[in-house]
């Protein structure tokens, strides 16, 4: 780590009187969770050195209230999305990244409704368009030729559509990408989405990140690329289970550019 | 002349087509069973859908094999139903073969409608070995077992029956035809069934003639039949996927619908202006509180109803359920099957009593057990899955909203962490303060 990240708040943006170009809603697993906490630093190295103008919310950023929501707590969830809303809306926030998916399909989907209405990217379609402007440069660096299968996220593929975004950022990395028998719209969940996160599993033969590390490992991949820090935290579980924490990593995608640049 | 054939052809007709349309009423009574949601919209795109879907069957075809025999029957059943109204002008006026008026065109027709009825009659038997002999996993599940098994077999061999008539119906009406036997005109071309036709050689002309006569009348009494067991099976799919295609999510699937009631009562919370202490508008006053989510199918709205009518049992959607790949309790397709099994109680009920009285049962608990609403991940892999835009999701979200907002039931580790998420904006119990720490960490 060459320099210390500079991650302004909308709060001293406005103390400045200036508004950045995009909000970046680190999310609670981004905040708080030990391994997510990676994935957002590396993303922040990128936006430092791309020259990206962006702020974060900070101790003003709670809960969008999905897990609240797929729980089935729906009280919960709008309350959460409300006061989130304005905050938001306070700030005058036109555009959001955010590298949840989670957090991305709610504050695109479910927030404009209950009067919350931005243009939200997850942050594989952010960097992607970096790289289309000619902002940021993918090269393959310490990448190139490694085999790497990439895991879809639910909540970006299914959910919303974008199967791409990732996957091509993954191909500027000029890896050897290597694709699960279960992917893109058939892709297997990796067992955490529906608040499954926060809960034990039911009953069954098996866990679900089992089964979809197993999938994973069978294209025997140098790291298995996600997008999602919750689908990071399963599929970390999982090659550990499987005792392969010395052969196979887990990395988001924004860690891997951010890496194969020395950031 | 005589016209008793011509009166008994039309009392079937009679008969039959009348049974359906009360069939018909009572499908469409206990569809409006379930709450009114607004699909006003799209209309475009839902229109786009049903072809595609529907019509153009896209999403059979994304697994090969089902996929492909399913597009030869369903080119059958479409194309040889012009044969059926053909019949019935047959029937009803007592003329052979009325369409032969087409000439050339006719021979075509007749020729395809033979080509179609054998590649059926080859996919019906795939069909049935895919059920039967192979074991695919998807026929599987503890919920196919007794009826749903049954039915599946059931609707193959009617279709192997019709087919088989049909066939020797026209095979029979080629030999007559050959042998220049009066009222046999000669018209259209028989690519299959000439090579059965040589059956019949040596026998007597009124023998045969009672051979076509009785293929004939077996065939559209069976094919009136099969229309009037549809209402009683799975099968119902070939008239419901139509409208449930385009009925079906226009929205991006992972947008989830806000509750109306909770916007209105959470705006009220937050609104500096609003008195804590008034008194509930007169209006409002002895009004029921609206219940939230899901505990039996008049919860639920009359789209998801739909769905349950629809289903045809595939399992494809239980196939790609990651809770049901590792052996959890959860199969969305038995969410479609329960809740269709729970409104036709429910419909049969409101036959016997005038009006629904009180069973003691209800959706959840009763048909859904809660272990298998609590094994979804919300993957949307099953909405993904199915053919004919069926949302076993939506089901399980609204009967979640039960649980949590209705009887508090969440597990216990959920209710911490939506206590968490209350007290300190995360899952988790960190300090709301604390959450821009890892810029320094």
């Amino acid at each position: 780590m060459s320099e210390a990240i500079k991650v302004p708040t909308m709060a001293e943006y406005m103390a400045q009187g200036k508004q950045p170009e995009v909000l970046f809603w680190v999310g609670c697993a981004g905040s708080f969770d030990d391994r997510a906490k990676k994935i957002t630093k590396a993303f922040v190295r990128i936006l430092n050195k791309t020259n990206v103008d962006f702020a974060v919310l900070g101790t003003e950023e709670s809960c969008t209230g999905d897990p609240a929501k797929r729980a089935g707590n729906e009280f919960l969830f709008q309350m959460q999305a409300m006061t989130n809303i304005e905050v938001l809306n306070g700030y005058e926030v036109k555009k959001i990244v955010t590298a949840c998916p989670h957090c991305f399909n709610t504050l695109k989907n479910e927030y404009p409704e209950l009067g919350g209405n931005y243009d939200v990217m997850h942050h594989t379609q952010f960097l992607k368009s970096l790289m289309e402007e000619g902002r940021l440069k993918v090269e393959g660096g310490k990448f190139k030729g490694k085999r790497i299968t990439f895991h879809d996220p639910c909540y970006l593929g299914r959910a919303n559509g974008e199967y791409e975004a990732p996957r091509e950022l993954l191909e500027k990395l000029e890896v050897e990408l290597v694709e699960m028998k279960r992917c893109k719209t058939r892709g297997l969940c990796c067992g955490a989405g529906g608040a499954q996160m926060f809960k034990e599993p039911e009953k069954g033969d098996k866990d679900i990140n089992i089964e979809r590390t197993e999938e994973a490992l069978e294209t025997q991949p140098g790291i298995i690329a996600a997008g999602c820090p919750f689908c990071n935290t399963m599929l970390t579980d999982g090659v550990k289970g499987k005792n392969k924490e010395n052969d196979v990593e887990v990395m988001d995608v924004a860690e891997m550019i951010a890496n194969a640049e020395d950031l | 002349m005589n016209y008793i054939p011509n009166i008994l052809f039309l009392t079937a007709l009679f008969i039959a087509i009348g049974f359906f349309i009360q069939n018909v009423g009572k499908l469409r009574r206990n569809i409006a069973l379930g709450k009114d949601v607004d699909v006003s919209g799209n209309k475009k795109e839902r229109f786009n859908n049903m072809m595609m879907i529907a019509f153009g069957q896209s999403k059979m075809i994304k697994r090969p094999i089902a996929g492909f025999l399913h597009v030869i029957v369903y080119l059958g059943f479409i194309i040889i139903n012009i044969e059926v109204l053909e019949i019935i002008i047959d029937g009803l006026f007592g003329t052979h073969r009325s369409f032969s008026i087409f000439g050339g065109f006719y021979d075509f027709l007749i020729a395809s409608f033979e080509i179609l009825a054998i590649l059926v009659i080859i996919s019906v038997i795939l069909f049935w070995t895919r059920r039967n002999v192979q074991k695919i996993r998807r026929f599987l599940n503890p919920e196919m077992k007794g009826w749903p098994k049954n039915d599946a077999n059931i609707i193959l061999y009617i279709e192997l029956v019709l087919m088989v008539l049909f066939l020797t119906m026209n095979a029979a009406d080629y030999h007559l035809q050959q042998a220049e036997v009066a009222s046999y005109t000669q018209a259209g071309s028989f690519p299959v069934s000439q090579f059965i036709a040589p059956f019949f050689d040596g026998m007597e002309s009124s023998s045969v003639i009672l051979i076509e006569r009785i293929a004939w009348w077996l065939h559209i009494l069976g094919i009136l039949f099969f229309l009037n067991y549809l209402y009683y099976s799975k099968h119902l799919h070939i008239l419901l996927a139509f409208p449930n295609t385009y009925f079906g999510k226009v929205t991006p699937k992972g947008k989830f619908p806000n509750n109306k009631t909770v916007t209105s009562e959470v705006k009220l919370m937050m609104d500096p202006n609003a008195d804590p202490f008034a008194a509930p508008a007169p209006s409002e006053e002895n009004q029921v509180p609206e219940k939230f989510g899901a505990s039996d199918v008049t919860d639920l709205n009359w789209v998801q109803l739909l769905n349950a009518y629809t289903c045809t049992e595939c399992g494809r959607c239980t196939s790609e359920c990651p809770a049901s790949q590792t052996g959890k309790k959860l199969s969305p397709r038995k969410i479609m099957m329960d809740t269709r099994d729970r409104l036709e109680d429910i419909g049969k009920n409101i036959d016997k009593n005038g009006s629904f009285v009180d069973d003691g049962k209800q959706l959840l608990d009763d048909y859904i057990t809660r272990e298998e609403l609590w094994a979804c991940t919300t993957c949307n892999a099953c909405v993904e899955a199915c053919p004919v835009s069926i949302d076993p999701l939506s089901i399980i979200m609204d009967m979640r909203q039960y649980l949590v907002m209705e009887q508090s039931a969440a597990p216990n580790e959920l209710n911490i962490s939506m206590t968490n998420i209350e007290n300190n904006g995360a899952p988790w119990p960190y300090n709301q303060m604390d959450r821009l720490n890892w810029k320094n960490e």
